[in-house]
């Protein structure tokens, strides 16, 4: 009992030393202030696609940030991860740190909960500027999926924070870390999407087997359960999408859900047990 | 109070420490001294769990793997240079230290004032100079007043007249109460105002293992003074005709 206290309070105590880091630092007021402005961009734009002039409703808008959501949050995800464990080492912080009557283990979840906390802030004040500007004019249909949609975009930028730090813990310097985020982020965002296209039209893959290797991406179930939370139904993706609400059905949230959580969870496992098992310098 | 026995620490196919065993009592103060890469650091970060190792570490009777948060609860740990937020108020490092070590009703006033830092709790860390620093890191770790203390090369980055400063400094503090001192240094004024025994180490091993005033008399016994001139000269009397020559 006094061990489990002891622990979250060394949590506690090292998320609340994080967290007031990461608020003060450059890249949390940058990517709020970009999601802020490209926020309001994709409102203005789905109306103006819609005929309309100014300020698009929330069902529209949100179809529209399901594509920057995909582009900039995994990005936010990454790099913060990447930069955490592997800038301390550099900075010499984490000799120090860990010289103290604290675990590893703890050291790890106080900087995950730190950084889940900036990104969700940094992602609430983004979405929350949009959904104001949308509700002085007046547009608040389809609210809910709007609400979906943020939930799952937290959703998704705890997984890749999991991934950034397990880079972060591979990786010895900060610089390496941020490379290899940056690159996984390529890789995922871009590499992903094109070899699904091209699996699919150069070796005729069936469409169970699009769907399962698309069901393995975070990205692609963060796309299809946005999609279907705005449009409650999966026609937009086409054969896939079909084949997956006949084959699944209710279950599918379920489904997506779990993948979700194993991407969040095993990326931190593993730098958990990584960074338990090896030398710190 | 730290009993470490038969430590072997390798770095893939180098060993750094080979079968290395010290005993330290309560109220002693011993020094690691050695040559850069003879293992003094090595054998610190295996105390205080940054390194896994062979052999066994116990402090205070707990083993140093198995129960590594209480064993370093018990230990002090000032490392050679304290790198931390650099954004950071002197203040907000001694709470989060405090917290970190169990400890909840510190006076930030009077740890700052044991290490003359008093009037500083307001200022961040990147205005403090390196001595300051140091003596920082060394008021954090006294917090709670642990049995042991840990000092690694901790004048290492600090000027003469810092390290002056700070040694007299750790004289005062450290042994108070009893206190087991373990510190690694190659600086001999450090070793004769703080140790009590010497721990002589030599690519990894213990060579030797002598009091204070033997290891004292030993090393300046042997001490020779090498003066290298700043541009060396092949022909000295050439060079000096030459000298003369232009004074003339």
């Amino acid at each position: 009992m006094t061990t489990t206290r002891s622990m979250i309070a060394n949590i506690v105590t090292l998320s609340r030393r994080d967290l007031r880091d990461a608020l003060a630092s450059r890249w949390f007021i940058l990517y709020s202030l970009a999601f802020v402005a490209l926020g309001l961009c994709v409102s203005y734009v789905s109306a103006s696609s819609a005929g309309g002039a100014g300020l698009a409703g929330f069902g529209r808008t949100s179809a529209g940030l399901v594509n920057l959501v995909l582009l900039v949050v995994p990005l936010m995800g990454l790099t913060a991860g990447a930069g955490s464990v592997a800038g301390d080492r550099e900075r010499g912080m984490l000799t120090y740190l860990l010289a103290q009557p604290i675990s590893r283990w703890e050291l790890l979840a106080g900087k995950y909960v730190a950084l889940a906390i900036a990104l969700s802030m940094s992602i609430c004040v983004g979405f929350g500027v949009s959904a104001m500007v949308m509700s002085l004019q007046r547009s608040t249909a389809d609210a809910s999926g709007y609400l979906l949609l943020v939930g799952l975009t937290i959703l998704l930028a705890m997984s890749m924070l999991s991934i950034g730090m397990l880079i972060s813990v591979l990786c010895r310097r900060a610089a390496v870390a941020t490379g290899v985020a940056v690159s996984v982020w390529l890789a995922m965002v871009f590499a992903t999407d094109l070899g699904l296209m091209a699996g699919t039209i150069a070796m005729k893959l069936s469409i169970e087997t699009l769907f399962g290797l698309a069901v393995a991406s975070p990205l692609q179930v963060f796309k299809m359960w946005s999609l279907q939370g705005v449009d409650a139904s999966l026609d937009v993706l086409g054969p896939a999408g079909l084949y997956a609400q006949t084959e699944f059905g209710g279950s599918l949230k379920l489904l997506f859900l779990g993948v979700m959580a194993a991407w969040t969870l095993a990326p931190i496992l593993v730098a958990g047990w990584v960074f338990n098992r090896r030398a710190l310098l | 109070m730290i009993q470490i026995n038969h430590l072997t620490k390798r770095f893939g196919r180098s060993v750094a420490v080979d079968n290395v065993s010290i005993r330290v009592l309560p109220g002693e103060s011993v020094a690691l001294w050695g040559a850069n890469g003879a293992g003094k650091t090595t054998i610190i970060r295996c105390l205080t769990g940054l390194y896994r190792y062979e052999g066994t570490i116990q402090v205070d009777g707990h083993d140093a793997v198995r129960h590594g948060k209480r064993v370093r609860q018990q230990i002090g740990y000032v490392p050679q240079e304290l790198g931390f937020y650099d954004d950071l108020r002197v203040s907000a490092a001694i709470e989060f230290f405090a917290t970190l070590r169990g400890v909840s009703a510190t006076s930030t006033d009077a740890v700052l004032a044991r290490v003359q830092l008093d009037g500083h709790a307001r200022k961040r860390m990147r205005e403090l100079s390196g001595g300051m620093k140091q003596r920082l890191a060394l008021a954090i770790a006294l917090i709670g007043d642990p049995p042991v203390l840990v000092l690694d090369e901790v004048t290492a980055s600090l000027d003469s007249a810092g390290r002056r400063e700070f040694v007299a400094l750790l004289a005062a503090l450290a042994q108070a109460d009893g206190r087991c001192v373990l510190f690694a240094s190659h600086r001999l004024e450090e070793i004769e105002a703080l140790a009590s025994r010497v721990i002589l180490l030599d690519r990894g091993h213990v060579a030797d293992d002598l009091d204070v005033y033997a290891f004292a008399s030993r090393v300046k016994g042997s001490a020779v003074l090498h003066l290298t001139p700043a541009d060396p000269v092949d022909d000295f009397e050439a060079a000096s005709t030459q000298l003369i020559e232009r004074q003339a």
